[in-house]
């Protein structure tokens, strides 16, 4: 799918720079001819997922107020450059996102201080917005949950049911129990954890987050400048579980990607899938998975208080307004987003259309069944694991543990693991201080 | 005539001039100020003087990329030149369906090379693992011969049609005396053919020498650098530079490195230049 989405891009990019070179003459005369003093929004998506219903919800903007909105997706991959290529042309993006505070440092100057925004007074806690010192950067519009997506049919076939795994014991019991059984049951326990390079973030970074967050909780921390490594070993436990009871022979993971994940979740031949509520629209529909099929199950790795702990949940997605925008686009931009999130067209797509559960008080529940049960679970009682693997030091940080855990799945010795461990660990004192130096 | 020829070449050059001044000089002259400071985008820079070079020269990725580079370079060009002038003696030799063999060798040079990237990951990915061995990813040693097979499979085709070209405007006459003289099929090939075709050889050189160089979308598609950058060549060593870390002052030295780089191509460019041309021969 990333793939895809990365031709699917460039494509764009090269469709969109010869548009803009017809049509910049033709913009131009419409901005005169349009009521003075009003600006225009131009939003820099990062979901490919989404676009579709940005581009309606754009349209039906423009239909509503006559401010033109236009909506340009960059792919998650390609996202970075292409922020950094349309932020130097003269009509850059008034609306961008960054995915953290690592990702703020390069578009510190950029962003707009959102704190006297009717947007920032409508989120419902002030822990989603995204600071720097006093003044508030970003702010989250969207809140996604990960975890093990689960086949309830298959699992029942298997003889187990969604609540008979509620640590990492039980997922270990199940999960080899299905792998003694593969041949007679006709599916495998985990579908491939592919480690291709556009698709090994679901361990490089998601599944890593899980050591991360347990280490902070101990040492009351949200950032650090040198990780210890502390659940390594859980982490080990975990990836172990998953490629080697897995639909292919974890020597052949280097070359699988996600998509392959999803197409082996999807013919049922496997239990288990690693991925987040972003999934829905791929799992669920028509001859597709129907929302009662699947379930999503915390990601036990044997730390902490397992019987209380709730699906992976948090954001990467921050809103940002540029600074550098003339004021009129700045207002329009400011009115557009609040408008998203506020009016009744706006949060009925935001949640129908795009899934999203989003922050803010007038938010509609979203249909998205991973993300009900997300709530539920934090409804139950327990407690969501946060993401913080937005702090993690830089991309090339992720790429050095990626790489050796896909080294470790095709050779599994502990000299393999060591260099995961160092990738890790080491990795991280050398990348943070790469990254922060002056 | 030449009055008027005089009189309007400012008229005929302009256009190539202004496409020259705002396609290469103009940005030339501010990638040159950019690598002396640190930049999110290029409109909005702050100098830092001479500090991003500093950096550039103690980096050991860098140097590694390098090493790479050039061992990849002088492989791949003697096999890519062999290749093709080997293809175009045998397809200038009046054999049966010359044409439609000429064109096979030719086709892999439309395909765009992410795509032939990723086609020979497929392909290199199943050799490896019905053999047993690490794939693509982990496998530094089949990520070069690779990068070189790719390579030698895109551009044997294009260099030899080049090669074709100069061997056919060698003239018969000459070859005839040679025979006459009781010349070899060897030593007329070494003797008359080869310096007939210098010039041709000049322009294949260069342009295999400047391609490695420069390759990127091959490498990113085929190896992404993979395992730990140990196939990285310079141009993806540069694009990683700018988008792997977080921070003002890494487009500034990825700015610089690509300074160096482009310097260093030129350089290495002209020497071969001069180097093929004091050997052609006038006809």
């Amino acid at each position: 799918m990333r793939k895809k989405w990365l031709a699917l891009a460039l494509a764009g990019v090269m469709a969109a720079s010869v548009l803009a070179g017809c049509g910049g003459g033709a913009s131009g005369e419409s901005s005169d001819a349009g009521t003075s003093g009003s600006g225009s929004v131009y939003y820099l998506n990062f979901k490919p997922e989404q676009d579709e219903a940005w581009q309606k919800l754009a349209k039906e903007y423009t239909e509503e107020t006559g401010v033109k909105v236009e909506v340009v997706t960059a792919a998650s991959g390609e996202y970075e450059t292409t922020l950094t290529s349309e932020m130097a042309k003269s009509s850059a993006p008034t609306l961008f996102q960054v995915n953290g505070p690592v990702g703020l440092a390069n578009w510190k100057d950029y962003c707009l201080d959102l704190k006297d925004s009717d947007i920032y007074g409508q989120l419902t806690s002030d822990a989603y917005a995204l600071k720097d010192g006093e003044a508030v950067d970003g702010i989250a519009y969207v809140i996604e949950s990960y975890g093990i997506i689960t086949n309830k049919t298959l699992l029942a076939k298997a003889g187990y049911k969604p609540e008979d795994i509620a640590s990492f014991a039980d997922l270990k019991k199940v999960a080899e129990d299905i792998t003694a059984r593969k041949d007679e049951l006709g599916f495998a326990a985990f579908t491939s954890a592919g480690m291709d390079s556009s698709s090994d973030w679901r361990f490089k970074t998601h599944l890593a987050n899980m050591p991360i967050y347990f280490e902070y909780q101990d040492k009351g921390i949200d950032t650090t400048d040198a990780i210890e490594g502390t659940y390594l070993d859980n982490y080990k436990n975990i990836y172990d579980l998953y490629i080697n009871n897995s639909t292919c022979d974890p020597k052949e993971l280097a070359n699988k990607t996600a998509d392959d994940s999803e197409a082996e979740f999807l013919d049922g031949e496997a239990v288990f899938f690693q991925n987040g509520s972003w999934e829905y629209g791929n799992l669920v529909g028509d001859g597709k998975f129907k929302d009662e099929d699947l379930v999503m199950i915390p990601i036990y790795v044997g730390a902490g208080d397992e019987a209380n702990q709730g699906l992976c949940t948090g954001t990467e997605n921050f809103w940002c307004v540029n600074s550098q925008a003339s004021a009129d686009d700045q207002k329009a931009t400011l009115d557009f987003i609040n408008w998203c999130v506020t009016s009744d067209k706006g949060t009925a797509a935001m949640s129908d259309e795009m899934g999203f559960t989003i922050p803010f008080k007038s938010a509609k529940e979203s249909p998205n069944v991973f993300v009900q049960q997300d709530a539920q679970y934090t409804a139950d009682g327990k407690t969501p694991v946060s993401w913080n693997f937005s702090t993690m030091p830089s991309e090339e940080w992720k790429n050095g543990v990626g790489t050796a855990l896909t080294a470790y799945a095709a050779d599994q010795s502990d000299a393999n693991w060591k260099e995961v461990v160092s990738a890790f660990v080491d990795g991280w004192k050398t990348e943070y201080e790469l990254t922060n130096q002056q | 005539m030449d009055k008027a020829l005089k009189k309007y070449s400012p008229i005929f050059v302009l256009p190539t001039l202004a496409a020259f001044i705002i396609g290469f000089v103009v940005p030339f002259v501010q990638g040159l100020y950019l690598s002396f400071c640190k930049f999110i985008t290029v409109d909005n820079a702050s100098w830092v003087g001479t500090g991003n070079y500093r950096y550039v020269f103690t980096e050991p990725s860098f140097r590694h990329a390098f090493g790479f580079t050039v061992s990849f370079a002088v492989v791949s060009i003697i096999l890519i030149n062999a290749g093709g002038l080997g293809l175009a003696l045998l397809l200038t030799r009046k054999l049966k369906g010359t044409n439609v063999f000429r064109t096979i060798f030719f086709m892999p040079n439309l395909i765009g090379g992410i795509v032939l990237g990723y086609i020979w990951q497929i392909l290199i990915n199943c050799i490896l693992s019905l053999a047993g061995k690490p794939l693509l990813a982990l496998n530094s040693t089949a990520g070069y011969w690779g990068l070189i097979i790719l390579m030698c499979w895109q551009q044997i085709g294009y260099m030899m049609i080049i090669y074709i070209a100069g061997l056919q405007n060698v003239p018969d006459d000459i070859i005839e005396a040679a025979q006459i003289d009781g010349a070899s099929d060897l030593r007329t090939f070494i003797s008359v053919k080869l310096p007939m075709i210098m010039p041709s050889i000049t322009i294949c050189v260069f342009l295999t020498l400047t391609n490695s160089f420069k390759l990127f979308d091959q490498n990113l598609a085929l190896t992404s650098g993979e395992p730990k950058h140990m196939t990285e060549m310079v141009a993806l060593n540069i694009y990683n530079t700018f988008y792997a870390r977080a921070g003002l002052q890494w487009h500034g030295y990825g700015q610089a490195k690509a300074v160096v780089f482009c310097v260093i191509v030129i350089l290495i460019s002209l020497i071969q230049l001069t180097a093929t041309r004091s050997r052609e021969v006038q006809q």
